[in-house]
């Protein structure tokens, strides 16, 4: 059951990725943009099945609803039609399919490796409140940073959405 | 030693005054004259308190503080204070004061009198300076002073080209003399370890580092020392090979030939070879003799057939200046001295004397273009005769008593130097004679000569002063305070002015006589060629020899075509070096590569952000590719 | 046979390939800012499988982290890109080349 589950959610995010990045039949941002909701959802499948259920519920609260509404938002304020065909520059194209291409049989080829010995028996069980503590005890002065860092990204872009801008 | 202070005091006022001048009264002229003047004044009047309190001979003649340590070497500021120095100082305070009065009035009319003041006054510091040394370093900085000022006192008119070609010509002259001092300063600190004029004629005197060596390796170094400090000597007292500045130095004012001509810069040399007697051997010493005799020689035969004014008087201050060295060159140096200090009286009484003519016809300084001066300007005509007769040697007057002492002992030492130095005392009357009938005697020649009129009092007083002196200073005693300065045993010189006035001729009849009969074959030659002529008979007379005189042998151009020459082709191809070869391969091929690199990368710079993107995906992959790939 | 950790990883580096890709290829400011949150999520994944598979919550914290930034990250990314398609009315990356000289 977690098998086949992990498979359909597993191939539902590559594709959906692949759509995002090269979507053969549109190149309307919005679809891409509905494509990158889909993959976030697959990944909070996936998150679920890894036991990360706070994750999981963050990541549908910050990526899926409000990073993506964001998106969405920038392109009906930019009023962006369809991206006009430009000529596809098949050297760049190839070039950044060799380049990654090389990345990723790297990784493939060294996961190998993690085959063998790193299936330990998942024991975590119930961790948010585990996780919780984690954040206000042991990473309490990061999360503090990081909670200046919003506030300081919020009064950035506050000033960069002004009309004037000098 | 009572007053120690104020040797101090006399070296440092015209310093003082020549910063306060340049500083705060240049546009004053009156205020920059009388501080100049009272600087050097209250120097001879201070020098005469301190020898009136001390006597010429202090307790204790020597007065220093350390100046700085480098290593093994101690150098001491320092001031030597003995007959020699004080007298030296009487005589640069002295003339010099007469000189500094007698130039307000030359100077009037000139637009940048008070620089002229600061310039004279930073001059007499110098000249101080090397006076009252008492090492060989600080009297090498100070050396090097009276050039720099020098400098700016010959080229005072710079916007003449002439006259500062003479400042260049004098200056890098001196330098040639001077780096040859260096070396020998340099060879004597090493070979003795101190530059103290007192440690080395210690050390002189004890051979102390003598012992194991050679004595002949030993005697031809030190004479090999002895002519290298020479050479500062040959610069600066110009010298045959280095006297060809002297006579171009006449182109600045004419107080400043006198001042550089009588009193110092070219005395800084005698007195230096005086000061320093000790250190040179005898094969140094008949080479100085010889190199001075040859000098007196030359520049008395050239002195014959110019026709500047000053420039006659150029040419005899460097046949007398070879008179002092040859004095020293045979174990005279008291007598080099001796007429260093009467030629200062009256080189400077006769410089002075035709600067007065000059101020009198406006700048004309042609000999042909005067005459008849003796009715216009009485005081001049008058105090230059005397002038001209101290330097002829004509007894009484003081140039007898000097030359004469110089003739004694070359007559004693040498037979040719002998027969030589009477040779240019007949030299010497015949051209000062031919100037006075030529310039002063017979029909005036020009309008201007006519119209001549006496000087202002300002200029004919230091001339009257210093015709007393001239007359007067070969018996003040002078003579025999040196003798006794260099022999404190054995000097037997009379004091009395009766047995002073007649000791050359109870002491050595022989030279006494021939001197004064090469002073009679001189005046009666001139008084043949040149009574009530209108113009020089003597080209005429010996032709071509008359052309090489008034070319001055021809040294200016021989100079030319070989140091000059010489010079310039090595100049031209270092230049040549520095501009192909440093700055433009080194400097600009550097450059150029870096710039042709420059631009070659910057094709890379495509401006497009995913070619970026690609290359840094590109470097990931590399080095993952390094890290993990294997 | 439940997934191992390397299947996880697997998934996780096509992910961040296929966002790699985008970045590189596409050429439109907003698609590649997607690709780039792609890349954050491929990272968050493997993260999260790590800290499972080491029974280690420390992942999780990170990708916690990771998020919050990469929210913030957007709001500033997209407020400029805004702010350039007011001045270029461009969101193209190729019309982008004032770095050029």
């Amino acid at each position: 059951m977690e098998t086949a589950l992990f498979y359909i959610l597993a191939a539902l995010a590559v594709l959906s990725a692949l759509l995002v990045v090269a979507n053969p039949f549109s190149r309307n941002p919005v679809t891409s943009a509905m494509f990158l909701v889909l993959t976030m959802v697959s990944l909070t499948g996936l998150f679920v099945l890894l036991h990360a259920f706070f994750l999981a519920a963050v990541q549908i609260l910050v990526y899926a609803g409000a990073v993506m509404v964001l998106f969405l938002f920038v392109i009906m304020l930019l009023d962006l039609k369809e991206e006009e065909r430009r000529r596809v520059r098949w050297t760049g194209l190839a070039a950044g399919l060799i380049s990654v291409g090389t990345i990723l049989t790297i990784f493939v080829l060294r996961l190998g490796e993690f085959e063998a010995g790193a299936s330990a028996a998942p024991t975590l069980e119930g961790q948010t409140p585990e996780l919780g503590r984690l954040l206000f005890e042991r990473y309490l002065l990061p999360l503090e940073i990081v909670g200046v860092l919003l506030l300081v990204a919020m009064v950035g872009v506050v000033l960069l959405s002004k009309k004037e801008l000098k | 030693m009572k007053l120690a202070f104020l040797p101090w005091l006399i070296l440092f006022l015209p310093l003082l005054a020549a910063a306060w001048i340049m500083l705060f009264t240049r546009a004053n002229r009156c205020r920059s004259a009388a501080l100049s003047i009272s600087a050097v004044v209250l120097g001879f009047v201070g020098t005469l308190t301190f020898v009136g309190a001390n006597g010429f001979h202090p307790v204790q003649p020597e007065v220093s503080v350390t100046w700085l340590a480098v290593g093994g070497l101690d150098i001491a500021f320092g001031l030597r204070l003995d007959a020699l120095s004080l007298l030296m100082m009487l005589v640069v305070t002295g003339v010099g004061g007469a000189i500094h009065i007698y130039s307000w009035g030359y100077m009037e009319e000139d637009r940048c009198f008070s620089r002229y003041f600061a310039s004279l006054s930073l001059f007499t510091f110098s000249m101080l300076g090397v006076v009252l040394a008492n090492n060989f370093l600080q009297m090498f900085i100070f050396w090097e002073l009276v050039g720099v000022s020098s400098y700016l006192l010959i080229g005072f008119w710079y916007e003449r080209a002439s006259a500062a070609d003479a400042a260049k010509k004098a200056f890098l002259t001196n330098r040639v003399g001077d780096f040859g001092f260096l070396l020998g300063i340099l060879t004597f600190w090493g070979l003795a370890g101190s530059l103290n004029f007192e440690a080395i004629k210690e050390w002189m005197d004890n051979g102390i580092g003598f012992g194991s060596t050679d004595p002949i390796i030993v005697q031809s170094g030190l004479t090999l020392a002895g002519l290298l400090v020479f050479c500062g000597a040959m610069g600066k007292s110009a010298q045959f090979p280095l006297h060809v500045w002297l006579p171009d130095a006449m182109e600045g004012p004419t107080p400043v030939s006198a001042l550089i001509h009588a009193a110092t810069m070219v005395a800084a040399g005698v007195y230096m070879l005086s000061r320093t007697f000790f250190i040179y051997t005898p094969d140094a010493l008949s080479v100085i003799a010889w190199v001075g005799g040859f000098t007196a020689l030359l520049a008395a035969v050239v002195a014959v057939q110019q026709n500047d004014i000053k420039r006659i008087l150029a040419y005899s201050t460097l046949s007398q200046l070879g008179y002092m060295v040859m004095a020293v060159g045979v174990y005279a140096p008291s007598a080099g001295m001796f007429h260093l200090v009467t030629h200062a009286f009256f080189k400077a009484l006769l410089f002075l004397g035709a600067g007065s003519v000059i101020h009198a016809l406006h700048h004309e300084q042609d000999i042909w273009r005067m005459g008849g001066l003796r009715r216009r300007m009485p005081v001049t005509f008058w105090t230059f005769m005397v002038g001209t007769l101290a330097l002829a040697g004509v007894w009484p007057f003081s140039g007898f008593f000097s030359k004469d002492s110089i003739l004694a002992t070359a007559q004693h030492h040498s037979p040719a130097l002998f027969v030589l130095g009477a040779a240019v005392a007949a030299l010497t009357t015949f051209y000062m004679f031919r100037l006075v009938f030529v310039a002063f005697l017979g029909p005036e020649r020009t309008s201007e000569a006519s119209h001549a009129h006496e000087s202002p009092w300002v200029m004919t007083w230091p001339l009257r002063l210093l015709a007393t002196f001239s007359l007067i200073g070969g018996v003040l005693g002078i003579e025999g305070l040196l003798t006794g300065f260099y022999d404190p045993v054995g000097s037997e010189h009379p004091n009395g002015l009766a047995a002073q006035v007649f000791y050359p001729f109870a002491h050595a009849p022989v030279a006494a006589s021939v001197g004064l009969a090469s002073v009679a074959a001189g005046f009666l030659a001139a008084h043949w060629l040149y009574r009530n002529v209108a113009e020089d008979p003597l080209p005429a007379r010996i032709g071509a020899l008359s052309r090489w005189m008034r070319n001055k042998f021809y040294f200016d151009e021989l100079y030319e075509a070989t140091v000059i020459r010489l010079q310039d082709t090595a100049a031209t191809v270092i230049d040549w070096f520095d501009r192909w070869l440093v700055a433009g391969a080194a400097v600009r091929g550097t450059a150029g590569v870096t710039r042709l690199v420059g631009q070659a990368l910057r094709l890379v710079q495509t401006g497009s952000l995913q070619t970026y993107t690609f290359l840094f995906v590109l470097g990931v992959a590399i080095v993952l590719f390094a890290v993990l790939g294997r | 046979m439940t997934p191992a950790l390397h299947h996880y990883l697997i998934v996780s580096a096509l992910l961040f390939s296929l966002g790699l890709l985008g970045v590189v290829t596409r050429r439109s400011l907003l698609i590649i800012y997607m690709s780039l949150e792609l890349m954050l999520n491929a990272a968050n994944l493997a993260l999260v499988a790590f800290s499972r598979f080491n029974n280690h919550l420390d992942g999780q914290v990170m990708v916690f982290f990771i998020i919050t930034v990469a929210a913030a990250e957007v709001a500033v990314g997209l407020a400029l890109i805004v702010a350039i398609f007011r001045r270029r009315q461009t969101t193209h990356v190729e019309d982008l080349a004032t770095l050029k000289l």
